[in-house]
This record gives C-alpha cells, sequence and structure tokens, in this order.
C-alpha cells in the first residue's frame, strides 16, 4: 500500500520491439460502417471495433472480411478501403471504410455512397452483390 | 480597274502585308523543367540519369505530360480493366509530386461523397492515357500534406468543372489561400517550423505557437554541407531535353 509501482525493465525484456502503427485493419481497429444498414448507421456509445480478420496475417486490406463488433454483436463485414497506402494508382481513403455483410456475402445495406475501389472488381464473383449496391467507383 | 495618272492599266500592286508584332512572345520565354529531371545529389554514375532522361523523353514524345505544380487542379483517365469503358477520370488538386526519373508520381487528392481520397500516379505509367490540367496555380507551399487535417471544404473539387484557361506568356499564378484547420490532433504537427508551412491560418493560442518555435534549427538555413545548386545542371538538362523533344 502506498508502495508506488516502478516499472523494471530485465534485460530479457530489452528485444521485446514495438510495432509502428498499422494504419490497415487489424484487430481493434475503429472502421466506419458506409453502407445504409440500420446496424452500421444507429449511434452506440461504442464505436464498430474489428475484432478478428479471416487472413493468414492478421492485416486486413481492401478486399479481406473482418468479424465487426457492433452494438454487442457480432457481424463480418468487408473492407472497401482504408488509410494505408497501397500499391500506385489505387486509392488511399481517409478512414478505413466497411460494408456489413452476412456469412453468404450477401450485403446487408441496399445502398453504397461512398467511393468504392475498382479492385473489388477482380473478384467479381465474390462480391458481385456487394458492387451492385455500390453506387461511385474510384 | 483603276487607271493610274499616266493612263496606262495599272498592275495589280498586292496590299503590303500586316506586320503581327506577337507581343505574347517578346517577352522571356518562360522555361520549365519538371522536377523529375533533375538528378538527386549523390555519388551515381551520370549515365544512369542520362539513361533515364532518354526513356522519359521517348514517353514524352508520344504522351504529352502538361506542366503543372503543386496545387493545381489535373484530372487523369487512366486505363482500368475493372472500369466501364475500360478508363477511369479522377479530379484532385496535387499535393506532392515525388520521385525522380522514371518514378516520379503525384499524388492527387479530392473529396467525394464526404470522403477524402488521394490516389498516387506514376507519371510515366502507360496506363496513363490523359492527363488534363484545369487550373494551373501554385500554393505558398511544396507540400500540401496538411489539406488531410484541414477542413474538407479546401479539398473538395468538382468532377465536371470547366478547365480554367491559362495564358502561354503569363506568369503563373500563385494562390495565397491560408486554409483553416480542423481542430487538433492533426496527423503531423503542422504548426512546428521543421514544415515551414506557410498556407496555414493557425488559429493556436500564441503559446502554443512559442512552444512550437521551441524546435526551430536556425543553423540549417547556414548548413553549408546540404547546399545543392542545381542552376547549372538544369541549364545543361533543359538544353539537352529541348533538342531532344524538337526532333
Amino acid at each position: 500500500r502506498g508502495l508506488l509501482r516502478r516499472s523494471v525493465s530485465h534485460s530479457f525484456l530489452s528485444f521485446a520491439s514495438t510495432t509502428g502503427a498499422c494504419r490497415a485493419i487489424q484487430k481493434l481497429t475503429r472502421v466506419r460502417v458506409v453502407d445504409n444498414s440500420a446496424l452500421g448507421n444507429t449511434s452506440y456509445h461504442r464505436p464498430p471495433k474489428c475484432i478478428h480478420v479471416y487472413n493468414k496475417t492478421g492485416v486486413g486490406k481492401v478486399g479481406d472480411t473482418i468479424l465487426l463488433a457492433i452494438k454487442g454483436e457480432k457481424k463480418k463485414a468487408l473492407i472497401v478501403g482504408h488509410k494505408m497506402p497501397g500499391p500506385n494508382m489505387t486509392p488511399r481513403f481517409d478512414s478505413n471504410n466497411v460494408v456489413l455483410i452476412e456469412d453468404n456475402g450477401n450485403p446487408i445495406g441496399t445502398r453504397i455512397k461512398t467511393p468504392i475501389p475498382y479492385i473489388l472488381r477482380q473478384r467479381e464473383g465474390e462480391f458481385s452483390k456487394v458492387l451492385a449496391i455500390a453506387r461511385n467507383f474510384v | 480597274c483603276r487607271i493610274s495618272s499616266d493612263g496606262k492599266p495599272a498592275t495589280f500592286q498586292p496590299p503590303p502585308k500586316p506586320v503581327i508584332i506577337d507581343k505574347q512572345k517578346q517577352g522571356e520565354e518562360r522555361r520549365f523543367l519538371s522536377p523529375e529531371f533533375i538528378p538527386p545529389r549523390g555519388r551515381t554514375d551520370p549515365l544512369k540519369f542520362y539513361i533515364e532522361r532518354k526513356d522519359m523523353i521517348q514517353r514524352r514524345k508520344v504522351f504529352n505530360i502538361p506542366e503543372f505544380y503543386v496545387g493545381s487542379i489535373l484530372a487523369v483517365t487512366t486505363a482500368n480493366p475493372y472500369a466501364s469503358e475500360k478508363a477511369s477520370r479522377f479530379v484532385g488538386i496535387c499535393i506532392q509530386r515525388g520521385g525522380k526519373g522514371l518514378g516520379a508520381t503525384f499524388v492527387l487528392r479530392n473529396v467525394i461523397e464526404d470522403q477524402g481520397v488521394e490516389i498516387c500516379y506514376e507519371l510515366y505509367s502507360p496506363r496513363i492515357q490523359a492527363i488534363e490540367v484545369l487550373k494551373l496555380e501554385k500554393r505558398l507551399d511544396d507540400n500540401l500534406m496538411y489539406l488531410r487535417d484541414a477542413l474538407p471544404e479546401y479539398s473538395t473539387f468538382d468532377v465536371n468543372m470547366k478547365p480554367v484557361s491559362h495564358l502561354e506568356h503569363e506568369e503563373i499564378p500563385v494562390n495565397k489561400l491560408q486554409v483553416r484547420m480542423k481542430p487538433k490532433p492533426w496527423s503531423k504537427r503542422w504548426e512546428r517550423p521543421k514544415y515551414n508551412i506557410k498556407g496555414i491560418k493557425f488559429e493556436l493560442p500564441e503559446e502554443k505557437m512559442k512552444e512550437a518555435q521551441k524546435w526551430s534549427k536556425p543553423w540549417l538555413e547556414f548548413d553549408m554541407l546540404r547546399e545543392y545548386d542545381t542552376s547549372k545542371i538544369e541549364e545543361k538538362i533543359w538544353k539537352e531535353v529541348n533538342e531532344e523533344l524538337k526532333k
């Protein structure tokens, strides 16, 4: 009691490295839902956060599926844009954008106003329904 | 036909040709050398830059890369296999020009449907089909990355805006716009003297501005080892590039 906790750096901890800011989407990133679904647009006291990335690496880029925690529920989502700069000629967005999706790939919302990168068209088979509700492409 | 005073019919004398004094061309021709031609300071063989310049000139003969600066509004059409009509057009303000040689890039920024989008294009990429300069102007800074932390109205540009005409001989207009920022925190501490930004209207209290000046390095401008005088190199490269382009 009353003793201050001092952070002791032992020699065996000196190799511990800290990763820099990832800026793509990984666990615990707050994302922005861009479709017009009720789940994405109603306000809640906690922002929607990513809890799992369906990827070999835990880092999600455009076109990856993630698990989102929204309003106390778990929902799958598709990443449609992130703050991390990608390959040249691809757009970089000012916010991490995500579209809510069901397990079979059907989007929950009916319209997507924000621009979607053209690269998603490459996997037309998996994302055909999401691309169908998208309005603008970049 | 008129009869001259001698009484004989006068031979047709064509009227004297009007002498057009093109006042526009009389003024000194503005020289603009794209910044990616200037080789960076280093110990690489100049042969490498010469070969790269040849390739750059070859590309410029086939495809016109107009003169533009950081702060001008451009419209770029790129070939895209996944776009309708196989071509996609993006309009935006150039916030940064980087890279030297064939890898030169420029970043265009625009805000579409309340979403800020930035695309980094390679100047010499064969995928680019057209670059149009919609508005040619300069800003107070070389790097407009602070537009990410500025109010979105300063980065919104109409996708269907008409190109603003710019006369050949006139000086490039400098837009002395002072941009208003969103509340802090910003992605970088733009008030610090390291970035030397003139184009922001800082509405921070005096103590914060004074505290930012603590990080100033006034000795840097007198550092002789950092000097890189490019005037002579530019002259040589300008002559070389112009001769090649005229062929």
